[in-house]
């Protein structure tokens, strides 16, 4: 008798090389070695993976189609394998691959748009928290505002993009969306029970970058400024928090959390 | 530990594009089955959704990546995590696959087969008992469609189930759609395997359609899709399945090409026929010879 960890490392090898023969011992109820059934199993882990893929980016199969989208996340699936039982983890890296699949090239957004999607599926699936008001902010020293540094809500994404990725995503969505060239910078956030992906202005998204990556807030804001004269910081702070960007509790500098 | 109390009605599978149909219009559904890995996340539509139909409707919790079948050891914190959704949503049943889906740190999605022997009967006991003693109470483990089988294999599959329920003490899921496809596929009587199996164990049943294809010698091979209306010898072996136990707990599976909730509420309306019809007319030794 085979060791069951060592049949079952065969049977796994197997499963995901299909250049491998039926690992011995695996047979039908003729006694034979039969690949076309092994192969039911391989097709069920691929297939399966490729709907995961499927159920998570949604409009980047409808971009491209369902049969390209199938090949490709094929190709993918080939070489990542889940860490993780929890399927909505899995293809968390699928933009990269696609930046760097070659026949994808023609639709030049479609990574973007597996970004966008990615993050619809982190707020969709993220910790329940109310988002931090602006009331919050009101209650503080207001000398002390520059130097605050605000906490990005789990379920908030910011994606800025030369392709105008929120009126493309937008457009799959509803009918009557027009969709025009140019850049788009675009917030996914959870503000209550639904996602929600709305396009906000290229100031605003630069001012919430900078407080994503741990910026004080009047060095985000002077950033901005330099993007573009109309920014107003206390009207892109209602919008931001009224569209659910930041969590609470507010960090001030010098907290254990500052970055 | 608590009985498995899941109403003897039909269920049906909780699809995320239905949630806001059913809380509006309340069907008459006997119970709702959710995949415990689907819940698995932080938050979010499919928690609040989730808790909003457990206030209305019994749930089976139905649990597909604990690998309960693998030879090496249950993955510690996916287990804390089933114990957590448990303890959040109460479940009146949870399930789950004699199969396996790990091995090391790869999961392969898919519910894979063993060979039945004493080392793997041992190995499969174990893990069910770790389950238990870890969720806190008693599970359903599921028969396995398969396609192939092992030359190894030195017990019959419906005796290791036995096997496993009488020295664990856990109840089981009789898939007769399962029954049927492996039964197909591996030239076996499907009625002689449900007449053999220990159906005073078992707690719920599944139906699902199937597909078919053939194998390398052109026989018949069918694949266990969960994507179509349930087929009309499954349903046969279904009622004659109830005849001996009674009406039970049963769902329909449709994971893949879900269709309109109008058409699984069509399904559960069919099984809820049969279960009605079995409740009038069962009578537990008329068939026994």
């Amino acid at each position: 008798m085979i060791a069951p960890l060592v049949a079952q490392a065969a049977f796994a090898a197997a499963l995901v090389d299909p250049a491998l023969p039926v690992p011995p011992g695996i047979v039908s109820h003729r006694g034979d070695s039969d690949a076309k059934r092994f192969a039911v199993y391989r097709n069920n882990v691929h297939a399966g993976l490729v709907g995961v893929l499927a159920a998570k980016y949604p409009v980047c199969e409808r971009l491209v189609g369902a049969d390209f989208f199938t090949a490709m996340a094929r190709l993918y699936v080939t070489d990542h394998k889940p860490r993780s039982p929890i399927m909505q983890h899995y293809g968390a890296d699928f933009a990269a691959f696609i930046e760097g699949f070659d026949p994808a090239r023609a639709v030049p957004y479609l990574a973007d748009m597996a970004r966008l999607e990615k993050a619809w599926s982190i707020a969709y699936n993220a910790a329940d928290m109310v988002p931090m008001s602006i009331i919050a902010l009101a209650t503080i020293d207001q000398a002390a505002v520059p130097e605050l540094r605000l906490a990005s809500h789990p379920a908030a994404g910011l994606i800025r993009s030369a392709f105008p990725m929120g009126s493309i995503w937008s457009a799959h969505q509803a009918e009557g969306v027009v969709v025009r060239p140019g850049a788009e910078a675009v917030l996914i956030s959870r503000p209550a029970m639904e996602v929600i992906v709305t396009v906000i202005p290229q100031a605003d998204a630069l001012f919430l970058h900078h407080l994503f990556e741990g910026a004080a807030l009047g060095v985000a804001a002077t950033a901005a400024t330099g993007l573009s004269d109309a920014f107003d910081v206390g009207r892109a702070l209602v919008g931001l928090c009224n569209l659910g960007a930041f969590a609470q509790p507010i960090q001030a500098i010098g907290s254990a959390h500052a970055a | 530990m608590q009985p498995a109390n899941l109403p003897p009605r039909a269920g049906l599978g909780l699809k995320p594009q239905h949630y806001a149909e059913i809380l509006a219009t309340r069907p008459p559904i006997g119970f709702f089955e959710v995949h415990a890995e689907n819940y698995m996340g932080d938050g979010g539509p499919p928690h609040r959704y989730l808790a909003d139909i457990v206030a209305q409707y019994p749930l089976s919790l139905h649990g597909v990546g604990l690998s309960i079948g693998g030879a090496g050891p249950l993955d510690r914190d996916h287990l804390r995590r089933l114990r957590a959704l448990i303890e959040r949503y109460r479940p009146q049943s949870f399930s789950e696959h004699l199969a396996w889906s790990s091995h090391e740190e790869s999961r392969l999605n898919d519910l894979l087969p063993l060979p039945y022997t004493p080392a793997t009967l041992d190995n499969v006991v174990a893990h069910v008992d770790q389950v238990q003693q870890t969720l806190g109470c008693r599970m359903l483990l599921e028969n396995p469609s398969t396609y192939v089988l092992f030359a190894e294999s030195s017990i019959d599959e419906v005796d290791f189930l036995a096997a496993i329920a009488e020295r664990s003490g856990c109840g089981l899921l009789l898939d007769v759609n399962n029954v049927m496809v492996s039964a197909v596929n591996h030239r076996l009587d499907p009625f002689a395997y449900v007449d053999r199996f220990p159906l005073h164990q078992v707690g719920e049943i599944h139906l699902a359609g199937y597909d078919e294809t053939t194998d390398a010698a052109g026989d018949r091979l069918l694949i266990d899709a969960h994507a179509s209306r349930v087929s009309p010898d499954v349903f046969a072996l279904y009622t004659h399945t109830l005849a001996r136990t009674g009406p039970l707990p049963t769902l329909v599976e449709w994971d893949n090409d879900v269709p309109a909730f109008a058409v699984l509420a069509e399904e559960a309306g069919i099984v809820d026929a049969a279960l009605e019809a079995a409740a009038r007319r069962h009578q537990p030794r008329e068939r026994v010879a």
